[in-house]
């Protein structure tokens, strides 16, 4: 057996950096160099730190490096196993000190984070189960067809106070018990996988990374709510998700962890994958069940809750893909030492897709409790390119923007809430002075008119209104009444939805009204953009006597609005003008004026 | 272009083929309709009446579920898909410049295809690399921290491809 291992990231953000031909040609220099005895190159889920990829790690000595391009392969595995040195110059440089960092823990991206539900990813290759099952894998689930009730089970995961990561925040154990106690000659345990959230890809992290931490808890949830069927809905953009997915079914069916009198007990589960074809509003439960009947994914009335009339009209259990992901740790350790984990109300821990204008753009996973100053400053590193902080948004198309007041709340279900935004499924939205808050809000509104499933007319009429008011507002001809008819059209829509899609729907837009009034009012009454963003409110000229005449906005001018000879000051000419800002970041000499 | 709008033979036995891998089973209709649009690329009416007819359900019914998820199309896509993503991240680092960018460059918009066949453009919602944004797909390749003036050599990349596909024997 090998006695070194060059773990290769195998996430999305590293594959679209070449990661995969950077394993090949590691991979033929080990060969190359005789070393295949020694060292092994395996592929393995997202380490998270996507802003610096690809990303390769080491083991057993845990070095750390980024940035890696295939080329870079040879000479990798020339100098850290021939000549047995560090490549110095494919190791993280810290921010402050300049000082080369060789291995991740101390790295001040990885430091503050504690993985619960991401505990294999980048640890171990997701498509071999021998590898989850050396780090504890499927001892959960021996423990509870061995140990274990149906009832100790469900009574662990009450006690462990886990709620429901996919947003709702609902106790996963209640959850259960209810399923449990519904009557039903069949019931189903579904995991909702379709994460549809803009911004947000910790579900396809976890699939990508430890598929078999999924499949290990939907079979103690079946064993729990007496179901012997499980179903994963997942989003059909993701496809190395569903490959992995597929391939860790096959390999737990082989193991005698799927199918018929699973580790010797009379009981039986099997997994099936139902697809999605993109429709945000399948992430609600009742649209998703729905959806897997081959329907349309138009949300229901609840009650009844699908714990009692779901998938087929049965019982059926639906949790998200991270809350799965912590069951069999919760299992393993007890419902204490997860209880301990967290806030009074929100316990364990939280993945968040950290992103935006941030200098660390990553998957991350924190106890909650922890501020937005510690994730956006400390594990994100700061805004990018030295500007100001502005807003986190959180909780996605359902969810609102937290200024700069609330960096220091400790997050957590109720806490964001409170704030006026809400935990969502972990997209974390990093917004700079740059950002338009009005903008951002008419953004999120779009992305929800385009999902709206047109069931109910609150949703599918209000929102079109409220987005026909911004764009006004954004174009400059917003009047006087017109921020009173948005909060008060925003409030009836959030009232009189049918479903949860509809009734967050206008939380963009009341969150961002709550905490930047004043950009609101600055649209409405001056007919300006603070943030200098809004097309139709801003113009660009040319500062004559900074312009030295280099030509080089003249040349990258997509319009060719600007004109003006070599050495002799420029001109922009605002009627051909698309406001694109390009001359802006290109001009060297601060020449071009923006207000 | 004159669309053919009979059902060609081989696109009936491939339909008969999936619905009967999938039992004819009606709740396994967006399964089905994914394969199928996988091989025939789009999924037109006489299509969807052949799916229906399989299925032993109503046109509209299938109608209803192909309008309703953004995956399925009844118009076909270009050669080159080009998908710009609109997810938060890519949104708040430029990404709409650049679809516009290409709805200039590709005089077409978002939906379409374009006179030649060769490109559509679509926007997308998070294909999940945020520290690339803003990101471009063209089929399967990844496109990262994209700038306005490299749209111009993206799309130049894959005439080129065709130039030298019609100069070769």
């Amino acid at each position: 057996m090998a006695r070194n291992y060059i773990f290769v990231c195998g996430g999305i953000g590293c594959r679209a950096m070449e990661s995969e031909q950077l394993k090949k040609n590691l991979q033929r220099e080990v060969i190359l160099r005789g070393l295949s005895d020694e060292v092994q190159v395996v592929t393995t889920g997202c380490f998270g730190f996507c802003e610096k990829g690809p990303l390769v790690k080491i083991l057993p000595d845990n070095t750390f490096y980024v940035q890696v391009t295939p080329e870079d392969a040879g000479e990798l595995v020339y100098q850290h196993f021939i000549k047995k040195q560090k490549l110095e110059r494919l190791l993280y440089i810290h921010p402050e000190t300049q000082q080369r960092v060789t291995e991740a823990r101390d790295m001040d991206f990885y430091k503050k984070q504690f993985r619960i539900a991401l505990r294999n990813c980048g640890i171990i290759d997701p498509e071999n189960i021998e590898e989850y099952i050396a780090r504890d894998g499927y001892a959960a689930l021996a423990k509870c067809l061995t140990e274990m009730t149906p009832e100790s089970v469900i009574d662990t995961v009450k006690k462990s106070g886990l709620r429901g990561r996919g947003g709702g925040g609902f106790s996963t154990g209640l959850k259960w018990e209810i399923t449990r106690r519904s009557p039903g000659d069949e019931k189903y345990v579904v995991c909702n996988a379709d994460e549809g959230d803009p911004g947000a890809f910790m579900d396809r992290s976890l699939l990508e990374g430890d598929p078999h931490s999924i499949i290990e808890a939907m079979i103690i949830c079946g064993y729990s709510i007496g179901a012997d069927k499980g179903l994963v809905y997942i989003r059909a953009e993701y496809p190395l998700a569903i490959k992995r997915l597929q391939k860790a079914l096959q390999q737990a069916e082989e193991a005698g962890l799927l199918g018929k009198n699973i580790l010797g007990i009379n009981f039986n589960f099997s997994i099936d994958i139902r697809l999605g074809a993109g429709a945000f509003v399948c992430g609600e439960e009742t649209a998703l069940i729905h959806s897997m009947e081959g329907c349309r994914g138009e949300p229901t009335y609840k009650p009844p809750f699908p714990s009692v009339e779901g998938y087929m009209g049965k019982p059926t259990n639906v949790n998200n893909v991270e809350t799965f992901a912590n069951i069999p740790v919760i299992i393993n350790k007890g419902a204490d030492w997860f209880s301990n984990i967290g806030t009074e109300k929100s316990k364990g821990t939280k993945v968040f897709a950290l992103a935006g204008k941030i200098n660390n753009v990553g998957l991350i996973e924190v106890p909650m409790g922890t501020t937005l100053r510690e994730i956006v400053f400390d594990i994100g590193g700061g805004i990018k390119d030295g500007k100001k902080f502005k807003a986190v948004q959180t909780g996605g198309p359902s969810g609102g923007c937290l200024g700069e007041q609330f960096l220091d709340t400790p997050i957590d279900y109720d806490n964001l809430i409170e704030a006026g935004s809400m935990m969502g499924s972990g997209g974390m939205i990093v917004l700079d002075e740059d950002d338009c808050m009005v903008s951002i809000a008419k953004f999120y509104l779009e992305f929800t008119l385009h999902e709206s499933c047109g069931k109910c007319a609150p949703c599918r009429i209000g929102n079109k209104r409220l987005h026909e008011m911004l764009e006004k507002i954004t174009k400059g001809k917003g009047e006087k009444d017109d921020l009173k008819k948005l909060k008060a059209l925003a409030t009836v829509i959030k009232e009189t939805s049918l479903c949860g899609l509809g009734q967050t729907s206008p939380n963009p837009v009341l969150s961002t009204m709550q905490n930047f009034y004043d950009e609101y009012k600055a649209h409405v009454y001056e007919k300006t953009c603070p943030a200098k963003q809004c097309k139709d409110l801003i113009t660009f000229s040319i500062i004559e006597e900074n312009c030295t005449g280099c030509t080089l906005c003249l040349r990258n001018c997509p319009v060719e609005a600007i004109t003006g000879e070599k050495g002799k000051v420029h001109e922009i000419h605002q009627d051909v003008c698309i406001r694109c800002g390009i001359c802006f970041s290109k001009c060297k000499f601060d020449a071009i004026f923006v207000e | 272009m004159i669309i053919d709008t009979h059902l060609s033979e081989t696109a009936e036995v491939l339909i008969k083929s999936i619905c009967t891998r999938y039992k004819h089973d009606k709740h396994e209709l967006i399964n089905v309709l994914h394969e199928i649009q996988h091989h025939l690329g789009y999924l037109p009416e006489d299509v969807q009446q052949a799916i229906a007819n399989e299925l032993k359900i109503p046109v509209a019914k299938v109608y209803g579920v192909v309008t309703f998820y953004s995956f399925f199309t009844m118009t076909p896509k270009g050669k080159y898909n080009i998908s710009i993503c609109l997810g938060t991240a890519c949104y708040v680092r430029g990404g709409e410049l650049i679809l516009e960018e290409f709805k200039r460059r590709l005089n077409i918009g978002v939906g379409e295809t374009s006179a030649d066949g060769l490109f559509s453009l679509n926007s997308i919602r998070c294909v999940g690399a945020c520290g690339l944004a803003p990101v471009v797909t063209v089929g399967n390749k990844v496109y990262g921290r994209v700038t306005p003036q490299q749209v111009r050599r993206i799309i130049d990349e894959y005439i080129k491809i065709e130039e030298e596909l019609e100069i070769a024997p």
